[in-house]
């Protein structure tokens, strides 16, 4: 494909970035969201990922325009939206239901932001041809949306949000109601797809796996307000605090700290620095074993091993071994 | 034995008076039903069915359409109390509805006088029968659209928002065509309903022939008149209006189905 649809991001030329400064919004007694600054990268990838209630959905339905602010601003590729209604904000935005119009085929469904404006329809037949091509769709174009699948389904609703070309597009929980296998697939599909339409994208998920794997950056948000942002190698390798390092992946508490368990030598004799514990059940999965311990102080810190290193260690059940973090987390 | 019992019973409650309604119509043959129907009287009568159940159905689509709209979208102060006010007009008898509308609109009625003196007259008017069917009629079409809009619900809208359709946008090109078969079903249930309605009319038209002389009126005052020819009138309105409804029923029926599929 010579010219990729959306991939200007718009009027400027050049992808938009999105800015939110000091918003907060309350429902009731129920702060949603504290105070939030975020700048969002043009161009970029970014996951807002948080766990449910935590504000995520909330801030991306006020930068989309679906939600208000009770104080704060949003700027949308340098101009202010904060109370712009949907229609006027230039933004692409997936739901987590796909949201179709039931009654109109795939194409017209993807036509349908061009026919609002009344673009001539050779140009739009052209446009939505270009789209369902990209989606993979282009055999479903005269289906209801009841005859397509879930996966369709969103694609065809990506397909729908990219076709007038927003300045940002917004996806909350884009593959939430889809299967495991689906999910996964649609995934590296959205990945590979922003690699090809560089508009400034902003993604909802609980599912830390999703948001490792798929972003460029990461938005960690909790109890309305933002924890941290970064790369997804900074944020599982130097989280900010306790809480961002327990959401990203697994942790054990190892003398009161907070390590991953993959992160854990286990030598036969005592060191300086390391804990004395008994092994009190070795859980093989596959090729991994989880390595429950004992410590003296009453605590129970597992291991991430594999089988070659149990067997090279010789571990049992009731074996005596001293545990010693490899990583040492910097203070938050 | 059920299947049998259900039988007898519809065809005692409803095949048998049909079939005698048709067989007196047609007792001595086409010529005096066609005299009947192309008489002043009965056009005059068909002509003010047609002008009252069209208003009264325009107006209650309208106000259905909006009112659902309504109450499905927004949470507000009074929004249940609107909701159970709308059916109570139904509820009631239609002789109440025509004899409220006369204590409110009457000579000596609320606002009825000072109507009368600014030359708007309701009651023994049309305005007043317009009023009287649009009230037995009220919530017909609205308790239709309501639940597919709520099972619709408004992601829809708000996607095509997201992609620049403005308010009267999204109402044609994405709610009006979620609702149309529940809108038609209620539009060909309110047209039914207003066509047939006696009582509250009745008291509100003062039933002149001719002037304010409904179908149901003409079949209702032909049948208390003496004479072989009024109770031909009788008969053959009422197979006109007979004929209509069982129009109305298979235009239902046929979309009953349609919006079950979707």
């Amino acid at each position: 494909m010579s010219q990729h649809p959306g991939r200007s991001g718009g009027r400027s030329g050049e992808p938009s970035g999105i800015v939110v400064r000091g918003v907060h919004r309350k429902f009731g007694d129920f702060v949603a969201l504290d105070d939030v600054d975020l700048e969002v990268k043009p161009g970029g990838l970014t996951a807002l990922l948080g766990p449910s209630g935590g504000g995520k959905s909330t801030l991306l339905r006020i930068i989309a325009g679906l939600d208000y602010p009770d104080r704060g601003t949003v700027e949308i590729a340098g101009q202010d939206a904060t109370f712009l209604p949907p229609q006027r904000r230039s933004v692409g935005f997936v739901f987590q239901h796909y949201a179709a119009f039931k009654h109109l085929t795939t194409a017209r469904n993807v036509a349908f932001g061009l026919e609002i404006r009344k673009r001539p329809k050779n140009e739009v037949a052209e446009k939505v041809q270009e789209l369902l091509e990209l989606v993979h769709l282009e055999q479903f174009a005269d289906r209801l949306p009841s005859q397509l699948s879930g996966g369709q389904r969103q694609r065809m609703a990506l397909a729908r949000a990219l076709a007038v070309e927003p300045e940002v597009l917004l996806l909350d929980e884009p593959f939430g109601a889809l299967d495991a296998k689906v999910r996964k697939e649609l995934r590296d599909w959205l990945r590979r797809l922003h690699d090809e339409v560089h508009v400034t994208t902003l993604f909802v998920t609980h599912d830390q796996e999703e948001a490792l794997e798929v972003a460029d950056e990461i938005v960690v948000i909790n109890e309305g307000r933002i924890e941290q942002v970064g790369s997804p190698g900074d944020l599982y390798d130097r989280p900010a605090n306790d809480f961002v390092m327990s959401f990203l992946g697994p942790v054990t508490r190892l003398a009161g700290e907070l390590v991953r368990p993959h992160d854990v030598e286990v030598l036969l004799d005592e060191r300086a620095g390391a804990v004395e514990v008994t092994v009190t059940k070795l859980l093989r999965v596959g090729y991994e074993v989880r390595a429950e311990t004992l410590a003296a102080d009453g605590s129970t810190p597992w291991v991430q091993l594999n089988r070659v290193q149990v067997d090279e260690l010789g571990l049992q059940v009731g074996a005596v071994v001293w545990l010693r973090a490899l990583v040492v987390r910097a203070a938050a | 034995m059920l299947r049998t019992i259900a039988v007898l019973y519809v065809t005692g409650l409803v095949a048998l008076p049909v079939a005698s309604v048709v067989q007196h119509t047609f007792a001595d043959g086409l010529a005096p039903v066609i005299e009947v129907i192309t008489s002043e009287d009965f056009l005059a009568a068909l002509r003010l069915t047609a002008i009252v159940a069209g208003i009264a159905v325009t107006i209650n689509t309208v106000f259905g359409v909006g009112m659902s709209l309504l109450l499905v979208r927004y949470r507000f102060r009074g929004r249940r109390f609107i909701s159970a006010v709308i059916d109570l007009p139904v509820s009631i008898s239609p002789i109440v509805v025509g004899v409220a509308l006369i204590l409110v609109y009457g000579s000596y009625g609320w606002f009825g006088g000072a109507l009368e003196d600014a030359g708007f007259r309701v009651i023994f008017a049309v305005p007043g029968m317009v009023l009287a069917t649009v009230l037995v009629s009220l919530p017909l079409v609205l308790r239709e659209i309501v639940p597919t809009l709520e099972e619709a619900g408004i992601e829809q809208e708000q996607a095509a928002q997201s992609l620049g359709a403005g308010p009267w946008q999204r109402f044609w090109r994405i709610t009006l065509p979620t609702i149309k078969w529940a809108l038609a079903y209620g539009v060909a249930l309110s047209l039914a309903r207003s066509m047939g309605e006696f009582g509250a009319v009745r008291v509100v038209s003062g039933s002149v022939a001719g002037v304010s002389q409904t179908l149901t009126l003409y079949v209702n005052d032909s049948y208390q008149e003496f004479g072989a020819q009024a109770q031909q009138q009788a008969f053959a309105a009422a197979f006109v209006l007979m004929a209509i409804a069982v129009v109305l029923i298979v235009v239902i029926a046929a979309l009953r189905p349609k919006e079950d599929r979707s």
